[in-house]
């Protein structure tokens, strides 16, 4: 990773619309050059995707969400692979990650109301073999996300015009 | 060249108003015009701002958080005079790890309430009724009218745009007279963005020297230098003794309204600055003062972070300007590009009256900032990059029309 692929990142992670063009001025140097670091980082799968924070408590489309301790017997060989697959491979599984501590995996799993998620649980992901335990717990509401935060409070609070 | 004098009403034989228990320094100050051009606009709605003088970050958490934390364990008593001792001694190891100078946290630092302060009472300090103060402009609003009410007589020096607005020893030298006694400096400048290198200074310090001024440096926007690193006037040879350096928070570390700012310099210029501010302010506000130590002990990463995107902003600016047509000299430090507008025929104050109508954005006439601001505008980029571009977007189609007539 050299450093202007690094700078185009940050720039990008702050808003994904940002044009080549724009980003090349903000650090001077070439459109071509900025293209060409966002092609490669595209490439390699360094940017997987641009995709959009939605605070969907905002619309009446309300969503529940809940992360899950999953506690697991790990396999042979392919140790949490294998299960961590079978478990991000539903669509309605947003996110899984391995953990250090207590139990193994955190899974994030989203519904349209708390009985579509506990039906998952019961139904989908308590069965698979290896799954030991699973603890659900619902988010009541998110305050910020991926560093973002959802209800800003420090506004621009400066005069108009000052010396 | 000299400014007019300031009109100084006698006493009149009845005070029929209450203008008229005034003392007639202060009568004689008009008030600023960055001031008129605020009432135009704050009632506006749906305005982009390019007139703030202020960064548009919020002082970083873990700085706002220490000083919620003084506050919890009791920090509400008066300081040292001169301020916290850990907060001087923070000052000065920051002023020589940045910039090379070096001061004695003991004697030759004073914590004061903003760097406003620090001006009021070096200018206080040094000035002797007639004594002329010198002032590269266009310049900061506060320069010259604090020199009035001390009694001294301001005199403008007028840089330009050819030059980066860089100050030129012959302009200096074209201004002294027998009474001229002290210098401002304000690099890098508030409004122009312009900023003085080593080479750029040898021959003012020279200069400073042959006439035997006395300077005040007024380095607020210090950290905030793009091209080369910001060269401290009092880091000039034989320079340190002949400098107040009057710097601050408020910029480099998004802490304005903390009022924080400190005065550095030869112990018995302190000293006397230091009998003004005890009997003025006592002492700045201590948890402003925690707040400020904690900056310095563990802000400089984030300070780095806000000094790089001003960068991104500033090229940005530039950039657009020069592709609407309006000449921009690149500013090398501050938050402010100084276009020139002069192209479009109309006065600084037309062109920033008609914007703020016409295009819903506010920028300040350059002519409010003395000698050299007319026929530009002050664009502070302070703001966030959509805000920019929207910004940026208005002013051209804005220049298009007016130069189709």
């Amino acid at each position: 990773m050299n450093e202007l692929q690094l700078k185009v990142l940050e720039l990008l992670k702050e808003d994904a619309r940002r044009d080549a063009e724009l980003i090349a001025t903000m650090l001077a140097v070439p459109t071509e050059e900025v293209k060409q670091a966002i092609a490669e980082l595209e490439n390699e799968h360094v940017i997987v995707k641009y995709a959009t924070v939605v605070n969907w408590s905002k619309i009446d489309d309300e969503k529940v969400t809940a992360l899950i301790e999953v506690q697991i017997t790990p396999e042979r060989g392919r140790g949490f692979e294998g299960i961590a697959e079978r478990i991000y491979l539903y669509p309605e599984v947003k996110s899984v990650y391995l953990m250090s501590g207590a139990y193994d995996l955190l899974v994030e799993v989203e519904g349209k109301n708390l009985k579509e998620v506990a039906s998952f649980v019961s139904n989908k992901l308590s069965p698979i073999d290896a799954v030991l335990s699973t603890k659900t717990f619902f988010i009541l509401k998110k305050y910020k996300q991926d560093g973002i935060i959802f209800e800003e409070h420090e506004g621009d609070h400066r005069l108009m015009v000052s010396p | 060249m000299i400014k007019d004098e300031q009109k100084q009403p006698s006493a009149p034989e009845r005070r029929d108003t209450m203008a008229d228990y005034l003392a007639p320094l202060v009568r004689g100050i008009k008030p600023s015009g960055i001031r008129r051009f605020f009432d135009l606009v704050s009632t506006r709605k749906d305005v982009i701002t390019l007139g703030v003088g202020e960064p548009d970050f919020v002082t970083p958490w873990h700085v706002r958080e220490s000083a919620v934390y003084a506050l919890e364990t009791g920090k509400t008593q008066y300081t040292s005079n001169a301020g916290m001792p850990e907060l001087r001694g923070a000052i000065g190891q920051y002023l020589n790890d940045r910039f090379s100078v070096e001061y004695h946290p003991a004697n030759e630092i004073l914590v004061t309430v903003g760097g406003s302060e620090a001006i009021d009472l070096a200018l206080r300090a040094l000035i002797a009724p007639g004594d002329e103060i010198l002032i590269p402009e266009p310049c900061y609003i506060s320069y010259s009218p604090i020199t009035s009410l001390s009694g001294g007589k301001p005199v403008g020096i007028e840089t330009y745009a050819k030059d980066e607005f860089k100050l030129k020893a012959e302009s200096l030298k074209a201004a002294i007279t027998p009474r001229s006694k002290v210098l401002i400096l304000c690099y890098p400048s508030n409004p122009t963005g312009g900023t003085m290198t080593y080479e750029d200074w040898l021959p003012i310090a020279k200069a400073v020297e042959e006439h035997d001024l006395i300077v005040i440096s007024d380095e607020i926007y210090a950290e905030l230098s793009y091209g080369a690193k910001h060269v401290s006037f009092a880091s000039m040879p034989g320079m340190k003794d002949r400098t107040i350096l009057v710097s601050g928070f408020s910029k480099a570390f998004a802490m304005t309204g903390w009022r924080m700012g400190y005065a550095c310099g030869h112990q018995d210029l302190i000293a006397a600055m230091l009998k003004i501010h005890q009997y003025t302010v006592m002492c700045a506000p201590i948890m402003a003062q925690y707040a400020a130590l904690e900056a310095l002990q563990h802000g400089l990463e984030e300070k780095d972070r806000m000094v790089e995107a001003y960068n991104q902003r500033r090229r940005l600016v530039v950039k657009g300007f020069r592709e609407i047509g309006l000449d921009c000299h690149e500013p090398q430090g501050a938050f402010y590009a100084f276009p020139s507008i002069v192209s479009t025929g109309l006065t600084s104050e037309q062109f920033a009256q008609r914007l703020l109508d016409e295009a819903n954005v506010a920028a300040v006439p350059g002519d409010v900032f003395g000698l050299g601001g007319e026929g530009h505008l002050r664009c502070s980029y302070a703001t966030s990059v959509t805000n920019l571009t929207e910004a940026l977007e208005r002013i051209g189609n804005f220049v298009h029309k007016l130069k189709q007539g």
